[in-house]
């Protein structure tokens, strides 16, 4: 039903794994990071839609399946690693973790 | 229809903005909610309806909502405050006034969509679970596996050892 050339769909997705992208260099709190990486991975599930849709497969959908599988278990190991690390650190400054950083 | 397109890509792209960019984290938590809303939106223009649905429910309703518990539960102590500042309309206006846009976008789109006759190009959830138990039925056995892996992960790094002492106490004799 869209009539929207297929690149300006790929650049809609692209400018939000940019944006997942930035958010993760950029923020140093754990907790953006992790949304930022959720940003990422939609935007991947975005394209594989998309490509499903041009194509008419219904592959594409599969795999968005997946990439929400996987999401769920990045997000879910991802707040537990979070929640320990504030019990230990009582920060969320990623920079502040740096016990495993070698001084040379 | 193309136009539905654009506004929901312009809430998506904006509130992705405010997400990534905002100071607290609750504000931001609730863009990034409004962000998977509006790509929602779009799977739904994408003849993708069935993709739409699991986004809303598991992605904005799951997945942000443990991301929104856990963020509430690290800081304890604000909770009064914040319930304070909830009340006041300056919090939830943007992100509000985003959700109606998108709202009204979703409703003229089902109506437009609703005066054209849909052919049968449009993927249906059948051919997707027909295509998810044939094609990928190892892919499906290997998820399973990871997200077995993922919650024996969870409830190991989540499991803490068991306190003698209220850590309140412990933290005065820390300090006398």
């Amino acid at each position: 039903m869209l009539t929207i050339p297929l690149e300006i769909q790929i650049l809609f997705a692209g400018i939000l794994f940019l944006l997942g992208l930035i958010g993760v260099l950029v923020r140093r709190n754990i907790i953006f990071m992790l949304m930022s990486i959720e940003v990422m991975l939609n935007s991947a599930g975005l394209v594989f839609i998309i490509a499903g849709s041009h194509w008419k497969q219904p592959d594409g959908q599969v795999m968005f399946i997946f990439i929400l599988a996987v999401a769920a278990v990045e997000v879910s190991i991802g707040l537990a690693l979070i929640l320990q690390v504030y019990h230990h650190y009582k920060t969320l400054d990623a920079d502040a973790i740096n016990k495993l950083k070698d001084t040379i | 229809m193309n136009i539905f397109f654009y506004i929901a890509a312009t809430v998506a792209i904006i509130s992705t903005i405010m997400a990534i960019s905002g100071r607290n984290a609750i504000h931001a938590l609730l863009f990034l909610i409004l962000s998977f809303l509006a790509i929602s939106v779009v799977f739904y223009l994408l003849d993708a309806p069935f993709i739409a649905a699991l986004e809303v429910i598991i992605y904005a309703g799951a997945i942000m909502v443990l991301f929104i518990f856990v963020t509430m539960m690290l800081n304890v102590g604000l909770e009064r405050k914040m319930e304070n500042k909830w009340l006041n309309p300056r919090m939830w206006i943007v992100p509000g006034l985003l959700a109606a846009i998108l709202l009204f976008d979703l409703i003229l789109a089902l109506k437009v969509s609703r005066t054209i006759p849909v052919g049968n190009q449009v993927i249906q959830p059948k051919q997707v679970g027909i295509s998810l138990f044939s094609t990928y039925l190892l892919a499906v056995e290997m998820t399973a596996i990871l997200l077995m892996t993922g919650v024996i992960g969870a409830y190991h790094l989540g499991s803490q050892k068991k306190k003698v002492m209220h850590r309140f106490l412990e933290k005065k004799i820390k300090t006398c």
